[in-house]
């Protein structure tokens, strides 16, 4: 939502954009390259993992690395500019989370294709998977709370 | 003249815009009624849209390839997506820090615990082994699971729906689930979230808290790290 709101306001027509013209036009221009700067990352960890046989999704190395090029901007000045600037990169990437769940839609339509499994599985799928996210649930939640408070206790004395 | 409005059916249900636009529209549809429910948990807007667009295209004869051809534009943002939660966690840094032991500890209990509760199930339900081995890396990101799907010689596109199904069904229990607990602490129950229900689980969390949202995109990224490697072990280990 906010990058829809964002390139509203770069319409040269917009209230906002006559007040600000300049700043106006930056933004879309910062906004396009702040996508441009995700699908980098994206492309640079797809190639790692490819080149190098890593065992882990490229998009996930491509997440270290936009998180190491943030940290570093606040560390050296000369890494301030376009989508590192002005929260460019970060109004792009609430714009792409702000529906995380809209894009599980299309592969989860793939069920289409395993009906017939489905109706001699289902029941016992459903629950299997049922059960066991929620035993996962459960074992992760505990151990993270019981590991915080042994901690806790720890500090304390 | 008569049998125009049938060949512009021809055209346009084999044309990528149609199943774009369904997919789009039918989401904004489901995610306006979660909205409206004050995001309850069984209002879950990718459930809804998958079966609303999975019966339209029953209705209408189309197939799975035909519609993803169209619905390819939305699956290739996860990709992306992955990459933007950089954001949430740079923004939170230091709380997440605070918490790195805790969290660490919670990826090795959470990724056994989803791997080898789903093998051991789904063996004493008595299902085929194919299907265990497709079942196994349920509780990551569907591109990942699919990938050691593959490794493993199982069906990926099984493994998919899985995914999706694990992701549906754990959004929809960890809030009532963790209320029943008690626990309070957001950053333990968006972390749980996100191991056992990868992405649908983060969407879930995010909606409910920011930093449970944070906490969330974290243990899915770490826990498709982790089960890269724990799956083809407990798979060698578990089943002989």
């Amino acid at each position: 939502m906010e990058l829809r709101l964002r390139t509203n306001r770069a319409r040269p027509t917009h209230r906002a954009a006559i007040d600000k013209p300049a700043d106006a036009f930056l933004d879309a221009t910062v906004m396009l390259a702040s996508l441009g700067l995700i699908l980098l990352c994206q492309l640079i960890g797809e190639a790692v993992v490819r080149g190098l046989g890593l065992p882990l999704p490229g998009p996930v190395l491509g997440l270290l690395l936009l998180l190491i090029l943030l940290l570093a901007r606040d560390r050296f000045a000369l890494l301030v500019r376009g989508p590192l600037r002005n929260g460019g990169v970060e109004t792009a990437s609430k714009g792409l989370l702000a529906h995380l769940s809209l894009l599980f839609v299309p592969a989860g339509v793939g069920v289409v294709q395993k009906l017939d499994l489905l109706a001699s599985h289902g029941i016992a799928i459903t629950l299997v998977l049922a059960l066991s996210v929620a035993v996962t649930l459960l074992a992760t939640v505990l151990t993270f709370r019981l590991v915080s408070r042994l901690l806790r206790q720890q500090d304390q004395r | 003249m008569k049998d125009n409005p049938f060949s512009l059916w021809v055209y346009l249900s084999q044309s990528p815009l149609l199943w774009l636009t369904v997919t789009l529209l039918v989401y904004a549809t489901t995610d306006a009624v979660s909205l409206a429910t004050r995001r309850h948990p069984l209002a879950n807007p990718v459930l809804h849209a998958m079966w609303i667009i999975g019966a339209f295209l029953l209705l209408t004869g189309t197939s799975y390839t035909t519609y993803f051809a169209g619905a390819q534009f939305v699956h290739f943002l996860l990709g992306p997506a992955t990459v933007a939660l950089a954001v949430p966690l740079y923004e939170n840094r230091t709380r997440v820090v605070a918490s790195i032991v805790p969290m660490l500890v919670a990826l090795v209990a959470g990724s056994v615990t989803a791997v080898v509760s789903v093998v051991l199930l789904a063996e004493l339900a008595g299902l085929p082994r194919d299907l265990v081995l497709s079942l196994a890396p349920k509780s990551v990101t569907a591109g990942v699971a699919m990938g050691i799907s593959e490794s493993l010689h199982a069906d990926p596109s099984l493994t998919a729906v899985a995914v999706i199904l694990t992701g549906i069904m754990g959004a929809i229990i960890v809030t009532p689930l963790m209320n029943r607990t008690g626990i309070t602490d957001f950053r333990a129950r968006g972390f749980a979230a996100g191991l056992a229900a990868h992405g649908i689980g983060t969407a879930r969390a995010f909606q409910v808290d920011e930093i449970a949202g944070v906490f969330s995109g974290i243990a899915m990224s770490l826990n498709a790290l982790v089960t890269s490697f724990l799956v083809p072990l407990a798979v060698t280990l578990l089943l002989r």
